[in-house]
């Protein structure tokens, strides 16, 4: 049995998303972004956050899901990695749930490739997929 | 002479911080006389100093910290027990060396001797070891008045007080906030001019002055002297000589240039390993020396300087020089190049193969230099510090390994421009020129060879390059205008045509993030006054890009070489065909070309017997290209028709009879030549053509050149390199 932990929720294209919440540094909104031409396809651009300079990924794009509706204003989740902040666009932030080990898979097979690599596990919910991403492997656009 | 007052500086501020902390701890082993660790604090301090001044030369110093010592040793072995006398004894001591401090700091030297009575006593003390000294009466033991009472008021402000040890962690974090102050300073600045409020404006000014100086106030406090690193030279070249069985005299000239803290740490290493090549590679045997007739003793020398707002530093040897064929040959026995790319390059092109990756010329590897990590580590190095670095060497007379860095990393200056309603910053090291065309017909001013851009730049044709097409960007510019920013790369110039120029300020320099590790067009980003994200454009990335510069750092060999020799043979190369003498259709690279001028064959004049003329304020040599190429000149004429080459610092006049064109052209159907003065024939436009080697043309203007004219040239210009120091 795995030790309770805290995980922050965020919706993206019909998923439920979720990160260890002590890995989210800040949620914000309406950020401008300054485009980074030739970037790879991912990265949306760079957020001025407080003076530190933060790349923007679109994790539609990182995911292979459809692009967002245009009135839909993304939602951006900072998170800290080894190497300094990142921005994670998500579409809707859920709630902090706290759950342990008892409704944890890892993610099957058959899953797509691209989103089984960035994933750690399942967490199974009453009616609902609770997917958990790996930071480190969502935010390497090299992996 | 310098460096040992250098010496002398630190060892006073050194020994004053110990002496002070001595003193507690003296006291302090009084009361806890078997403190171990506290004993041995003390004798280290006395250790140090006695160690040091023997160095320094101060011998009453030394005496008196050596008697000291050899008390303290005992102390230490546990051989007697300290007691009040001798430690009265020893504090005595200790302001006896503080009081001989005190005047080398003020007059340089260790002043009257008055511790003739203290030795002995000194002496009794460590010699009557158990013996309890009674000559040490206590009465005379409390030996503070005499030694501390009157050169202490004199010697106010004295360097043990105006320095600071700061922790240089601090000083990266003020650097830091320094950083984020000039932005804030950007973003006010740039707030107040979008209104009229003259209090605000007055306090704006204000606060840009003050950042302004603090932020130079800051810069200073982390910069430190070349000397630092180039200390430690002089060893390195004894010991490799001495392994070596060579004889290698080192000058350094320049070692009190200052530069930041960081970038003095990134090229420590870099600058060890060139020394090391230079010594190892470079400088003969003394036997090979005598056979070449150069004098025994080789010449290192290496020099720092000021330019432009980088610092240069020049390592030159007078050794054998780098053979190009040799080098050619090893990179292609290594895979590094092709033979028939190695046949392609020039002479000077060849010898900077050393720089790639899994190179090493060394026949036999030592254990000195060519260990694998090579002269492309040393490149590596200095470019990731925003620093390039360039060879240039003759064969038999010796080698100059030039590196150019930036001052600083954390702030820098830089132009801000515009492309596709982006801004973007470009640092002002790689600027040499803004260009504006205005008017109705601007698009004629932008001729075309074949779909290449070029631009009329005083005669010169400036290869251009459009920014919103290299990014992908759909450019928003007026019809009526185009804005062109002159940029150089090593000797490679280009025009990069953007939306519109702004201003330049100055921009602290953020890395980008790992996502951005592909993109080879951007050297960071930076916070704009309104807040907003620019990002700063790499030079040499964005020439590459745009093919403008084939190739560079570290992909394939191929484009690594191309990056070095400017071109590569498949891709198409900008080529200026003139004719000279019998020879109907030369060819030379464009890039080589400084400028074309038209010369009054009246205003040439000789100088040591050479034909040269007076051009921009400089001696300019002339050569005739159908006299080089041994075929007779063409008829005289009025007017000279001359191609102004530039081949490193020095420019060199060739006189043709015509100038064909300038074309940009995939060269094919090379084939070497036979004569000597060519590099090969190909077909260009069409037609068969005769390429000139330049690198013969240069090595011909300096061989039958006597040293004198370079000299005067190196005069007049205020040139400095150090190959025309090379005694012949």
């Amino acid at each position: 049995m795995s030790p309770v932990c805290q995980y922050a929720t965020f919706r993206v294209g019909g998923h439920c998303l979720a990160i260890p919440v002590l890995d989210v540094q800040e949620v914000l909104r309406g950020q401008r972004l300054t485009p980074v031409p030739l970037a790879p396809h991912a990265v949306t651009g760079l957020i001025n956050l407080r003076g530190q300079i933060v790349p923007a990924l679109e994790m539609r794009r990182l995911l292979d899901l459809p692009p967002r509706d245009g009135e839909l204003d993304p939602l951006s989740v900072v998170v800290r990695t080894e190497h300094g902040a990142v921005s994670l666009q998500v579409d809707e932030i859920g709630d902090v749930l706290e759950l342990d080990g008892s409704t944890f898979e890892l993610p099957p097979q058959n899953v797509d490739p691209h989103l089984r690599s960035r994933l750690v596990g399942v967490h199974k919910l009453k009616g609902r997929l609770l997917l958990v991403l790996d930071i480190r492997r969502t935010v390497d656009l090299n992996a | 002479m310098m460096e040992d007052q250098e010496f002398v500086q630190e060892f006073l501020i050194e020994s004053n911080e110990n002496l002070t902390r001595l003193d507690g701890e003296m006291v302090e082993l009084e009361r806890r006389p078997d403190d171990h660790e506290l004993l041995a604090s003390v004798f280290r301090t006395v250790h140090t100093i006695k160690g040091t001044c023997g160095f320094l030369g101060f011998s009453r110093l030394e005496a008196l910290a050596h008697v000291t010592e050899d008390i303290l040793s005992d102390l230490r072995n546990g051989r007697r027990q300290l007691d009040t006398p001798l430690t009265s004894l020893i504090l005595e001591s200790v302001d006896a060396i503080k009081r001989i401090l005190r005047s080398i700091e003020t007059a340089s030297t260790e002043g009257e001797p008055f511790e003739s009575e203290l030795i002995p006593r000194l002496q009794q003390a460590r010699d009557g070891a158990t013996a309890a000294p009674p000559a040490a009466a206590p009465g005379t033991a409390v030996a503070e008045p005499p030694a501390a009472a009157e050169p202490a008021s004199s010697a106010k402000g004295a360097v043990a007080d105006s320095n600071l040890r700061v922790d240089v962690g601090l000083l990266d974090r003020l650097m830091n906030l320094v950083g984020e102050l000039v932005l804030t300073r950007n973003q006010l600045v740039q707030y107040n001019a979008a209104r009229d409020d003259s209090s605000l404006n007055a306090i704006s000014q204000r606060l840009n002055l003050i950042t302004t100086e603090l932020q130079e106030g800051v810069m200073k406090t982390r910069m430190q002297p070349i000397g630092l690193v180039w200390n430690k030279l002089p060893r390195v070249v004894r010991d490799l000589s001495t392994a070596l069985g060579k004889e290698i005299a080192l000058e350094m000239d320049g070692s009190d240039t200052e530069l930041d803290r960081t970038i003095l740490e990134a090229i420590k290493d870099p600058l060890t390993h060139i020394v090391r090549n230079s010594c190892d590679h470079g400088i003969e045997t003394p036997a090979g020396r005598l056979a070449r007739g150069k004098p025994v003793k080789g010449r290192l020398a290496l020099s720092a300087f000021h330019k432009g707002g980088h610092v240069n530093i020049e390592i030159g040897d007078d050794g054998g020089g780098i053979d190009p064929a040799r080098v050619k040959a090893k990179a292609v026995e290594r895979n590094l190049v092709s033979a028939g790319q190695a046949e392609r390059l020039s002479d000077a092109e060849a010898v900077n193969l050393v720089f790639l990756p899994g190179f090493s010329t060394a026949p036999m590897v030592t254990n000195i230099s060519g260990r694998g990590v090579g002269m492309d580590v040393v490149k590596t190095h200095i470019e990731r510090i925003g620093g390039t670095v360039v060879l240039s060497s003759q064969t038999g007379r010796g080698t100059v390994v030039s590196v150019k860095i930036p001052l600083t990393l954390a702030i820098i200056p830089g132009l801000v421009v515009s492309a596709g309603g982006e801004r973007f910053v470009i640092p002002q090291m790689n600027l040499h020129e803004l260009i504006r065309v205005e008017g109705e017909n601007i698009q004629s001013r932008i001729e075309y060879i074949h779909s290449t851009p070029v631009f009329r730049r005083r005669e010169t044709l400036l290869p251009l390059t459009d920014l919103s097409r290299i990014l992908g960007l759909a450019p928003d510019r007026r019809p009526d205008e185009i804005s062109i920013v002159v940029l150089q790369v090593d000797q490679h110039r280009f025009g990069l045509i953007v939306d519109s120029i702004s201003d330049s300020q100055e921009i602290v320099v953020k890395p980008l993030a790992l996502q951005f590790k592909g993109l080879n067009g951007y050297a960071g980003a930076t916070i704009m006054g309104d807040g907003r994200i620019a990002l700063i454009l790499d030079v040499p990335g964005i020439g590459q890009m745009s093919g403008m510069l084939a190739g560079a750092g570290q992909q394939t060999p191929a484009a690594a070489v191309a990056s070095h020799g400017g071109q590569s043979g498949d891709r198409r190369r900008s080529l200026l065909l003139f004719r000279a003498g019998s020879f109907g259709r030369l060819a030379m690279p464009l890039s080589q070309v400084a400028r074309l001028e038209k010369i009054a064959a009246s205003s040439v004049e000789r100088a040591a017997g050479r034909p040269v003329v007076q051009y921009r304020g400089r001696i300019l040599p002339l050569l005739s290209v159908a006299e080089f190429l041994g075929s007779a000149g063409a008829a005289e004429e009025d007017l000279l028709h001359v191609i102004i080459y530039r081949n490193g610092a020095s420019e060199l006049g060739l006189v043709v009879d015509e100038i064909i064109d300038a074309v940009e052209e995939a060269v094919t159907n090379r084939h070497g030549c036979g004569s000597s003065g060519l590099l090969a024939s190909a077909v260009v436009a069409g037609k068969i053509t005769d390429f000139l080697d330049l690198n013969a043309v240069a090595s011909r203007a300096c061989s039958t050149d006597p040293e004198s004219l370079h000299r005067l040239e190196a005069a007049l210009a205020g040139s400095r390199t150090l190959a025309e120091e090379v005694p012949a």
